[in-house]
């Protein structure tokens, strides 16, 4: 019986869906059976971040609504074997599925997948209470600004009300060292005190992840990356592992340069 | 029936009139001869109105009863009701009565878009996060940090305070009067450890923030929570 993940925030364009498919990528390089559903019903695009448009022939609502399998709208990734997409509808809005509907699809889901990553949309309507339907944990991703950490408090109130859902946990987004250092930014510290859950992980800012998101490559694939090391991080803390918090310092220490000059990265 | 006796008794004060009503005998005597009684008392009166304190010793009346009775008092020119006393309540009003004086602890962190709403007064063991909102009759005392809207007293009780380990709200509320946290509050390591109190200032009627000790020279009610 595997495990369903709701990813969620409340306010729109935090990173839910780029935090969705790296999730997934890092769990699947780590060799778990992952699906990602996609339940952003008329505004999909987990499917465009993991480049995988162009294969979707049927979706959640065809699947909810009877038109086909489960397995036959279940996309495989190009790159992992384990890892698969089942797609939102593009033409349909919200309300074309029901959170029962949701339920036992994830649930079905669950036989054949280690864990399951739902991509929640935005906003606390229809699409987060489908989202969260078949979920049995929780993670919300905010940035450190004051709105969206509003949004997240939010989400948690409403997440914490769910008997079905473990307590949530947090992944602090797009934190920008030299920002958060000159008070410009919400500190981690302040952020924790005040929604005051379990920090999965912190990831940084990393225009690495913009360029990926556009070639259709989630940023996990590329190790080089910050970005990308902080996602593999949250992966192993999925697994259970415990994995120290990175360190904040992005400028590179003696030792490193030196190694950089080798070549040796 | 004459040398019974009599279930309506009126006496004279310096503050108005004290009318007791016998508890024993049927409700419907004693409306006979309480309009027996007033009737026979037909003086006119110069001046102002004359309260009234009805006595009702062990009956309980109801809210229909207490109207009837109202009603023929006012019915004779010079007299009205200021209050009944009776020695029983019902048991609704009890428990209301009990609410109103019970403190109610929970253990929670209140967040952004939950009300919490409390009879009497609140003992929050969490947080009030910005956005979320804290109501209670009485006082409401957070055990950490108070940074969303606390309304205290909210029948309109002057008395009641707002306490909290950590004072850096939207917005406070004791009974009818409002204030806002100031625009420009950037002393956040300021008062870090220090517990604050919010209470109405009887003086100019505004709420104003002071170290709790002070307070519990200011206002001795307080002291019901020992």
């Amino acid at each position: 019986m595997g495990e369903a993940i709701v990813i969620t925030s409340g306010k729109g364009g935090v990173g839910k869906t780029t935090t969705s498919a790296n999730i997934g990528t890092v769990l699947a390089l780590q060799g778990k059976k992952v699906c990602l559903v996609d339940t952003d019903i008329g505004l999909r695009n987990l499917d465009v971040v993991m480049g995988l448009e162009n294969r979707i022939i049927y979706d959640l609502v065809d699947v909810a609504d009877g038109r086909c399998k489960l397995n036959q709208a279940l996309i495989k990734d190009k790159r992992f074997d384990c890892l698969t997409l089942l797609p939102a509808a593009q033409t349909r809005d919200k309300s074309a599925i029901t959170p029962e509907q949701m339920k036992k699809i994830i649930d079905d889901l669950k036989r054949e997948y280690d864990y399951i990553i739902i991509d929640c949309p935005a906003g606390i309507e229809q699409g987060y209470k489908n989202a969260v339907a078949g979920a049995d944990k929780a993670i919300v991703v905010t940035t450190p600004e004051i709105s969206s950490v509003r949004d997240a408090d939010r989400i948690i109130g409403l997440l914490e009300q769910d008997e079905n859902l473990s307590s949530p946990r947090l992944i602090i987004n797009r934190i920008r060292n030299h920002m958060m250092k000159n008070g410009d930014m919400l500190e981690i510290d302040e952020i924790m005190n005040v929604l005051a859950i379990d920090l999965l992980g912190i990831v940084m800012d990393d225009e690495a992840v913009i360029s990926a998101t556009n070639k259709g490559e989630p940023i996990a694939l590329n190790p080089s990356s910050k970005a990308s090391i902080a996602y593999r991080n949250i992966g192993r803390r999925i697994l259970g592992e415990s994995v120290p918090l990175m360190a904040l310092d992005d400028k590179p220490g003696f030792f490193q340069r030196v190694k950089k000059l080798l070549g040796m990265r | 029936m004459s040398n019974m006796q009599p279930l309506v008794t009126i006496r004279g004060r310096k503050d108005g009139l004290v009318l007791s009503l016998n508890d024993k005998c049927s409700y419907d005597s004693l409306i006979l001869e309480l309009k027996e009684k007033l009737l026979v008392d037909t003086r006119d009166h110069e001046g102002p109105l004359i309260p009234v304190r009805v006595e009702a010793g062990f009956r309980y009346l109801t809210k229909e009863q207490k109207d009837e009775i109202t009603d023929i008092i006012r019915s004779k020119k010079k007299l009205y009701v200021d209050e009944f006393n009776s020695h029983v309540l019902s048991k609704e009003e009890c428990e209301n009565l009990l609410k109103q004086t019970q403190l109610t602890s929970k253990t929670t962190i209140v967040r952004s878009g939950q009300v919490l709403e409390i009879e009497g007064d609140l003992l929050l063991i969490g947080d009030v996060n910005p956005g979320a909102r804290v109501i209670a009759t009485g006082s409401i005392y957070v055990m950490g940090s108070l940074r969303g809207i606390a309304h205290a007293g909210k029948n309109g009780n002057h008395d009641a305070v707002i306490a909290a380990s950590l004072m850096k709200p939207t917005q406070l509320r004791i009974g009818e009067v409002i204030s806002r946290s100031p625009d420009n509050s950037n002393d956040s390591k300021n008062g870090q450890n220090t517990m604050e109190c919010a209470f109405v200032d009887p003086t100019v009627k505004q709420i104003a923030i002071d170290r709790i000790q002070s307070l519990f020279k200011r206002n001795k009610q307080l002291a019901r929570l020992t």
